[in-house]
C-alpha cells in the first residue's frame, strides 16, 4: 500500500494504491492521521482518490470510517472518487456508500467540494 | 454428516405477516400468467425453477436451533432458540416415547437462544435424557430462571426428563456423541462460544453471536485457525459491515463481509449466513445473500468459498 497526497488550493487529495487489508490497515491509518487533523471546517476539503486502490477489506473500510468520524464532526468535508468497479461494489455491499458522497472522477469531486480549486487541479 | 436448521433468525422470532404472504402470492401469480400451469408437475417446476426463493419460500422466523446428525444414536443440537419446539416434536416423532440422549451445545444464554426450551417436549417426557453442554457458569441458572414465576407457569423443577448440565472448557477437545468438539470464546456481551465439530473427516463450525473487532490481528488469526479448512461455517451475519462497526458496534454481531473474509482466509468450503436480522423480510435477506455471493466472486483468489444462507427447515449434507 502506497499513499500519495496532493494539494489543489483548498482541496487535499489522498491517493492510496494497492490493497488495504488487515495486514496493513494500521500503516494506512497512521499515514492519513496527520492529514485528517487538518481537515476541519476552516481546513482543506478531503478527497480520497481511489483510482489506484485495487482492494479494500473490512479492516481497510474501517479506516475510511474513522476518517469520516474524525473529519465530519469538526465541520470538515470528506468524499471519495474514481473508485475502480471492484472497490465500488465492495463499498456498496458494505453500505459505505451511505457514509461517503461518491464521485466518478477526482475532478467531479473537486468541482463539488470546492469549485474554486478546479483551476489548480487542471493546472496540475 | 447432516446439518438441519430448525431456527435461523437472530434476536427475536419473526413471523410472516399476511401482507408478506399476499405479496408472494401476487408475484407468483403474475409470473404464472400465460404459462399454462395445468398440472402439479408444471406447478412444481414453475415454483422450483422460475421463482426467487423469497417468492416461493421463506427464510423462516424461529430463533437459533441447529441440529447436527453425525449418524450415531444420540441427538446433537446447538442452542435452544424457538426452533427447539419443532426440533423437540421431531425427536419424539422419530425416536419414540423414550428418545436417546439429547446433547445440547449452548453458544450462550441470551433469551433468543434459550426461549425454545420451555416448549421442548422431550423435557416434559419421563425417560428422556437431556445433557446441556456449555462454557458459561450461569448456564443452569439461566435455564431455571426463565422457567420460574412470574414469567412461566411450569417451573424447571417440574420437568420430567433427566436433565444435566455439563461445563466445558474453551479451547479443549471433547469426544461427545461420536463427535470431536472444541469450544472457542467469542466477543459478545456476557461472552459467547463457537463450536467446531469434527466427524469422519468432515468439520462444521457453529459461530453465532460473535462480533469481530477489525483492529485486532490476533483475533483474526485465532478465528482463521478455528475455521481452518472447515466444510461448513455457520456464521452470524446479522448486520451490514457499516452497521456492525458504527451504530451497532458492541452489539455483539458480525456481517456478511467479515464472514466472507474469514472464510477466504481459512479456506472454508461453505459459508452459511445465519442469525438473520429480524427487521429484514425475505426479499431483503435474499438480496443480502446475492450481494454476499457477489462479494466472494469479486474478492476470490485461488480458493472458492460456496456462500449460502440458512433457512428454517434447510438441510445440508457434508
Amino acid at each position: 500500500m502506497e499513499l500519495d497526497s496532493k494539494v489543489y488550493a483548498d482541496v487535499l487529495v489522498l491517493s492510496p494504491a494497492g490493497r488495504i487489508d488487515h495486514t496493513n490497515c494500521d500503516r494506512f491509518l497512521d499515514a492519513i492521521q496527520p492529514q485528517l487533523e487538518r481537515c476541519t471546517a476552516s481546513g482543506p476539503r478531503l478527497v480520497f482518490d481511489l483510482g489506484r486502490l485495487e482492494y479494500v477489506s473490512s479492516a481497510g473500510l474501517r479506516c475510511f470510517l474513522i476518517a469520516a468520524k474524525q473529519v465530519k464532526p469538526l465541520g470538515g468535508t470528506v468524499v471519495v472518487a474514481a473508485m475502480r468497479p471492484v472497490v465500488k461494489e465492495i463499498f456498496e455491499i458494505s453500505r459505505f456508500n451511505l457514509v461517503f458522497p461518491i464521485f466518478d472522477t477526482v475532478r467531479a469531486a473537486v468541482a463539488q467540494v470546492s469549485p474554486g480549486a478546479l483551476s489548480a487541479l487542471d493546472a496540475g | 454428516m447432516r446439518v438441519r436448521f430448525w431456527g435461523t433468525r437472530g434476536s427475536l422470532p419473526t413471523a410472516l405477516t399476511s401482507g408478506d404472504v399476499r405479496r408472494k402470492l401476487v408475484r407468483a401469480l403474475q409470473g404464472a400468467i400465460g404459462r399454462g400451469l395445468d398440472s402439479d408437475a408444471k406447478i412444481d417446476a414453475y415454483l422450483d425453477r422460475e421463482l426467487d426463493f423469497s417468492t416461493s419460500q421463506t427464510f423462516g422466523g424461529n430463533s437459533s436451533c441447529v441440529e447436527l446428525i453425525p449418524g450415531g444414536d444420540e441427538f446433537v443440537v446447538c442452542d435452544m432458540g424457538s426452533g427447539a419446539r419443532a426440533f423437540g416434536n421431531h425427536v419424539l416423532a422419530t425416536a419414540g416415547a423414550t428418545p436417546p440422549l439429547i446433547n445440547v451445545f449452548m453458544s450462550h444464554v441470551h433469551w433468543d437462544h434459550i426461549m425454545g426450551f420451555p416448549f421442548f417436549m422431550p423435557a416434559y417426557t419421563t425417560g428422556a435424557r437431556i445433557r446441556i453442554h456449555g462454557c458459561h457458569p450461569t448456564l443452569e441458572r439461566a435455564f431455571r430462571l426463565q422457567q420460574s414465576a412470574p414469567v412461566f407457569p411450569v417451573d424447571f423443577g417440574r420437568l420430567s426428563a433427566a436433565i444435566e448440565f455439563v461445563h466445558l472448557t474453551p479451547d479443549t477437545w471433547y469426544d461427545i456423541a461420536g463427535l470431536r468438539v472444541r469450544p472457542m470464546l467469542q466477543n459478545h456481551s456476557g461472552d459467547s462460544y463457537g463450536y467446531r465439530f469434527e466427524h469422519d473427516g468432515k468439520s462444521v463450525v457453529y459461530s453465532t453471536d460473535s462480533e469481530h473487532k477489525l483492529d485486532d490481528p490476533a483475533e483474526t488469526a485465532a478465528f482463521t485457525a478455528f475455521f481452518r479448512d472447515a466444510d461448513l461455517v455457520i456464521f452470524d451475519a446479522m448486520y451490514s459491515l457499516l452497521d456492525a462497526i458504527s451504530v451497532k458496534e458492541d452489539w455483539g454481531h458480525s456481517s456478511n463481509v467479515v464472514g466472507v473474509e474469514l472464510a477466504q482466509l481459512a479456506r472454508v468450503k461453505h459459508l452459511c449466513l445465519f442469525h438473520h436480522e429480524p427487521a429484514f423480510d425475505d426479499e431483503q435477506l435474499e438480496s443480502i445473500l446475492k450481494e454476499t455471493i457477489r462479494l466472494e466472486q469479486l474478492t476470490r483468489t485461488d480458493h472458492t468459498v460456496e456462500v449460502s444462507a440458512a433457512w428454517d427447515g434447510r438441510e445440508i449434507d457434508l
